[in-house]
């Protein structure tokens, strides 16, 4: 009897562990179930909650959601890359705002194309100091970019009385790219689709991408087998900048008003959306897919949120929960870091 | 002979001091008693902001959330004095504080997720939080509470370092002397021996993360004291309180160093930023040289942490 | 409670303990009786350190009960162990490093004045207590450790080689309040490799193998080779060694230390490493075989001495070095070199990668087809490929290995590569070293295992206390004398 029961519970506890290996393994499938049961849930229970009637999904809304949804996944494409190592950029969104900023104010004085190559510039200094500190001197990579987005930001600030009296000019293929239309979907995705591709193949199909994984899951395998890591982390810091200067650059062209706080914002739900896109803040383990879907849920949840009219500090407050909630559960089921 | 060793760090801190207040002197020849007072007055959170932080520091975590816990207390204090008086209101906010810090500590024993991620976490968890009790800077400070930090009662001697010295006394000197002091040492110095030695790993972190909530409250206090309004925006305090934590002589792993050396530190950092002031250099620039600064003390001390490891 | 016939002090019986699948302890057991000191003793992975974490209460066991004068232990931490009267004292002493003596003392309760009379009676002078402990060299720590042990006036006292690193004079203290401890009628357990200080200090031997208790005898005159005997036990069947032609190492050493050095646990290790040759090393554990793989590896630098490859003088300041000369390694822990949430593939092409020129996109018909011969080659079981921390040890191991054999092999640095894996792993082990040795490659294959030697190797080195002391030839080594060698007992005699 009692027998049975424990063999019972034993059965139990493998199907379940199964179930969080299999999540784990194949994280897209179960979000985006997720993601399509929110946007039911956003118009048939939010949407007449608030305004009494059900809403529906047009085609407009859902070029609205993908279109938001693009920066934010961009720079979650920093937080994936970076997370595999079991770092972390928190520089990311201050990135974004100076290759924005310095991309609008240059523009008028040198030109789009200068304009774009220094903003990029930017993001790849930022990203090799970062890489510098984590890989070299072995700062604690949530401190090193924290620091380095501090000490940014003083510089956009003095940089910003440089170019004060100069005026801002919004390159056109950035408002094209960040507001069009084609064939009812945004025109970001002719950048994003592309980018996409790219950190996907750089993740599964090259050298670099295996080291990031090997770093991330055991940094002395990776050096028994002859990786210098310090490489592996400059090279990654690097590329973290320049992605987040691109995001940057998208967003400028989105929002077409640069200011000293533009993607500052977006820092937080993009370490979220990796998170819930089933990569782990522990190394070892990500998928930038599941990043993208996780971009979309934030995305979702935040236009409920809105309806809802929750206050700001409630969302800042709910997405902090959502990487503690997920990261634990993470632990919980894998029975370690 | 030890205790010249012990405390030499704290000793040369102590010295480098002096002579930036020397320079400062040397810039400003007018820089006298309400230099010291504004220095003083500036450094009252942050030096908050930096005890708590070496606690959890010693304990051989991180709190990256005190400038959050920071803002929740600050902005909770302003809400309440708005209906009650100042002591109760202060009362319960160092409450709130230690509530806050023992959450963090509760949530990384329980979970087994890292200090460092947790708090991370809890960063934003707090910001919310006090965007959610105050959305726009507003409420009000008893005005015999803002008093308390201005002017000096001896000479030389600001109010508001007074406030510092004391307050911080009164939540550590008791602890240091206890077991619990002991504990928190033992656990960041080597928690498997610790653990050995009977101490309760589990309890001695909450508690830790517990005191730097109250000390982080005592900031929170401090920024409304300042300001006269509650901000529920959290400042800049992070960085700023590793960095003086590092340059204090506390060791990023736990186990080593004290209080005074980072509060020390606080006044070093800050008087930086006078002397820049007062040399006419663009205070955005100060802000960079103030951040650099900071980058490449952490820098330092993530060199000696990982030298001392390899030994 | 009889006064004329007392209770047994610790009294641990079947005893039993599984990790996984892996059965650690099944019938183990120890009684101290008051006024005796029991050593326990068992050979590599025999369960000693399971047994001592379950009667320390570092570990719960499955089976069997732990009985401290005749009540059961609360297990559960080593504190509530302190508190039901049994206190131990581990090899790494559990003095917290940034804290001076007394604060030490006070974290656990110790009494000032009996710790400070037994630390000047084990012999330490002027010891002052606002000292920090990390400030003081080793052998006082452990001094302390027991100090502070003995006055906490335990029913039993359990001493984890307590012996080691300490200077002589110093032994000879400790056995002597050892005795005096037992004398006063505690019980003492005492893990010793050491066979002369057992002899002069225990009454009586508990031998561990695989997991059991296998024997409890007096110490008297010639129990050594008894102790010997049962520890060793009828081994289950490796295999014989293949017949093969005794191999004759000719032309240059592919590598060659000379007074190799790393302080404080090295400090004279030579020996010539032949192309085609399988050399062992023969070493208890700590007896500085780790660092000198470190050095080879490149892990970690050498404080003196040469290394030489092909000829080349080298020194490695990071393991790409050390693979850029041919020599590659595989650590005795597998955590340590494997991605555990990775694919065998992955695993195993990791080497592919690490330079920097090999960051672009993979080579994956080339990859996969590498991989898939070491795979072979290995006889590693793919059913769970996906994720090498489902893998089985034994195939973890072949892993680890797989690795260098598709990178290709000229100089292996195998160290322990059979610990905690099946007999059949094993089998399949000796015979591929064997193969990679006679197409030309040099091996150098440290065991924890001692019948091992015969089977794999060619010559062995046997390194004890930092030294290389003896080189003996594999084929012929008997296991008794490589025992004795590894002990130290052939230089014993050697000298006397």
């Amino acid at each position: 009897m009692s027998d049975t029961r424990i063999h019972a519970e034993a059965a139990e506890e493998r199907g379940l562990v199964r179930l969080g290996r299999f999540l784990r393994d194949n994280p897209v499938i179960p979000l985006i179930f997720f993601l399509i049961l929110l946007i039911f849930a956003h118009f048939y229970i939010v949407m007449p909650v608030r305004t009494g009637r059900t809403g529906a999904l047009s085609a407009f809304w859902v070029n609205n959601l993908i279109k938001f949804a693009i920066p934010l996944a961009m720079l979650a494409a920093c937080q994936v890359l970076t997370m595999l190592t079991a770092g972390i950029d928190l520089s990311a969104g201050i990135v974004a705002t100076i290759a924005a900023f310095v991309c609008a104010t240059l523009s008028p004085l040198i030109g789009v194309p200068g304009a774009v190559a220094i903003a990029m510039a930017c993001g790849v200094v930022v990203g090799l100091v970062n890489g510098f500190g984590v890989g070299v001197v072995r700062v604690h990579p949530l401190i090193m970019t924290l620091g380095t987005g501090l000490i940014a930001t003083g510089c956009l600030q003095v940089y910003q009385r440089f170019v004060i009296s100069t005026g801002t000019l919004v390159p056109e293929f950035l408002v094209w790219l960040g507001t069009g239309r084609t064939a009812g979907l945004p025109n970001g995705l002719f950048l994003f689709l592309p980018f996409a591709a790219f950190i996907l193949w750089l993740m599964r199909f090259t050298g670099f991408g295996r080291l990031l994984f090997a770093l991330g899951s055991n940094e002395n395998a990776a050096k028994l087998s002859g990786v210098k890591s310090w490489q592996v982390f400059l090279a990654l810091y690097a590329l973290s900048g320049v992605i987040a200067a691109l995001a940057g650059l998208l967003y400028l062209g989105m929002i077409r008003t640069p200011s000293l706080q533009l993607a500052n914002p977006l820092l937080l739900p993009s370490v979220a959306a990796a998170v819930i896109g089933g990569t782990s803040i522990f190394g070892g383990r990500g998928s930038f897919a599941g990043a993208i879907v996780g971009a979309l849920i934030l995305r979702v949840i935040d236009t409920m949120l809105t309806l809802l009219q929750m206050p700001e500090g409630a969302r800042i407050a709910l997405f902090g929960l959502i990487i503690l909630l997920v990261t634990a559960l993470y632990v919980r089921i894998t029975g370690s870091r | 002979m030890s205790m010249v060793r012990k405390n030499a760090w704290v000793l040369g801190l102590l010295a480098l001091l002096a002579v930036l207040l020397i320079v400062t002197k040397l810039i400003q020849p007018s820089f006298g008693a309400t230099g010291l007072e504004s220095l003083a007055r500036a450094a009252l959170p942050f030096a908050f902001a930096t005890a708590g932080m070496a606690i959890v520091v010693i304990v051989g975590g991180i709190d990256l959330s005190i400038a959050s816990i920071m803002a929740v207390c600050g902005v909770t204090a302003a809400v309440l004095m708005q209906s009650m008086g100042a002591v109760p209101a202060v009362a319960i906010t160092l409450a709130l504080g230690g509530l806050m810090g023992a959450i963090n500590g509760g949530l990384i024993v329980v979970t087994k997720v890292p200090d460092i991620v947790v708090t991370l976490a809890m960063l934003f968890v707090w910001e919310g939080v006090a965007l959610l009790i105050l959305e726009t800077p507003g409420g009000t400070v008893a005005p015999g509470l803002r008093a308390l930090i201005n002017g000096s009662l001896i000479p030389f001697l600001p109010n508001a370092l007074l406030v510092i010295v004391i307050a911080v006394a009164l939540v550590w000197v008791p602890v240091r002397r206890s077991k619990l002091g002991l504990s928190i040492y033992a656990v960041g110095s080597d928690e498997l021996a610790a653990f050995r030695s009977g101490v309760s790993v589990g309890w001695t972190k909450v508690a830790a993360y517990a005191l730097a909530g109250v000390l982080a409250a005592m900031g929170g206090l401090s920024l409304i004291m300042l300001t006269g309004i509650g901000e529920p925006v959290p400042g800049p305090y992070l960085l700023a309180s590793v960095a003086a934590v590092v340059l204090g002589g506390v060791m990023l792993g736990g186990g080593r160093g004290g209080l005074l050396g980072p509060i020390i530190a606080v006044f070093i950092l800050r008087i930086i930023r006078t002397i820049l002031t007062l040399a006419n250099v663009d205070p955005n620039v100060t802000t960079i040289v103030e951040g650099v600064v900071m980058v490449a003390v952490v820098m330092l001390g993530a060199v000696l942490t990982y030298r001392g490891r390899r030994t | 409670m009889s006064r004329t016939e007392p209770q047994a002090l610790l009294d641990a019986t079947g005893v039993a303990k599984s990790f996984g699948a892996v059965r650690a302890l099944t019938d183990a057991s120890l009684h101290v009786s008051p006024g005796e000191v029991v050593a326990l003793m068992g050979a590599n992975g025999a369960g000693k350190s399971t047994f001592v974490k379950i009667i320390t209460g570092a570990l719960r066991p499955d089976a069997g009960t732990v009985l401290i004068r005749g009540k059961p232990a609360q297990v559960g931490s080593p504190a509530q162990a302190r508190r039901s009267g049994l206190v131990p004292v581990y090899q790494e002493p559990s003095l917290i490093p940034d804290l001076d003596v007394a604060d030490n003392l006070r974290l656990g309760d110790t009494p000032v004045e009996p710790f400070r009379h037994w630390v000047s009676e084990l012999g330490i002078e002027g010891l002052r207590l606002d000292h920090m402990i990390a400030d003081l060299p080793l052998a006082t720590l452990r001094i302390l450790d027991l100090a502070r042990a003995i006055a906490a006036e335990p029913d039993v006292l359990m001493l984890d080689e307590m012996t080691a690193a300490l200077p002589t004079d110093l032994v000879e203290k400790v056995l002597k309040t050892v005795r005096g401890q037992a004398d006063e009628g505690r019980g003492v357990i005492y893990i010793s490799h050491r066979f002369t200080e057992i002899q002069e200090l225990c009454d009586s031997a508990t031998v561990l193998r695989d997991g059991r208790t296998v024997g409890d005898l007096k110490i008297e005159a010639g129990a050594e080779e008894q102790v010997v005997e049962l520890m060793l036990g009828a081994k289950i069947d490796l295999g014989k060694a293949a017949a093969r032609a005794r191999h004759v190492n000719e032309g240059a050493p592919r590598l060659s230390a000379r007074g190799l050095a790393v302080a404080p646990k090295v400090t004279d290790v030579s020996f010539d490493l032949y192309p085609g040759e399988v050399l062992g090393v023969v070493a208890l554990e700590g007896q500085g075989q780790d660092e000198v793989f470190e050095v080879l590896s490149g892990f970690r630098k050498a404080t003196g001495g040469t290394l030489e490859v092909d000829g080349d003088a080298v020194s490695f300041n990071h393991p790409s070095q050390a693979i850029a000369k041919g020599l590659t390694f595989v650590p005795g822990d597998r955590a340590e070199a494997l991605m555990r949430e990775r694919s065998v593939r992955e695993n195993i092409a990791l080497p592919f990668s690490a330079r920097l020129r090999d960051w672009g996109p993979l080579k994956g018909r080339q990859e996969r087809a590498r991989v898939a011969h070491a795979i072979e080659k290995l006889q590693i079981d793919t059913r769970a490929q996906g994720e090498v921390q489902r893998l089985s040890g034994g195939n973890q191991q072949k892993v680890t290995i797989g690795r260098w054999l598709a990178h290709g092999v000229e100089t292996l640095l195998l160290f322990d590569p059979t610990r905690g894996i099946d007999v059949r792993t094993k089998r399949q082990i000796y015979p591929l070293v064997r193969e990679l040795a006679e197409q030309g490659a040099a091996v150098l294959y440290y065991t924890s295992e001692l019948e091992e030697v015969p089977l794999a190797c060619d010559r062995a080195v046997v390194i004890f206390n930092g030294r290389v002391v003896d080189v003996v030839d594999a084929a012929d080594a008997d296991e008794q004398t490589l025992m004795r060698a590894a002990y130290g007992l052939t230089e014993a005699k050697a000298a006397s």
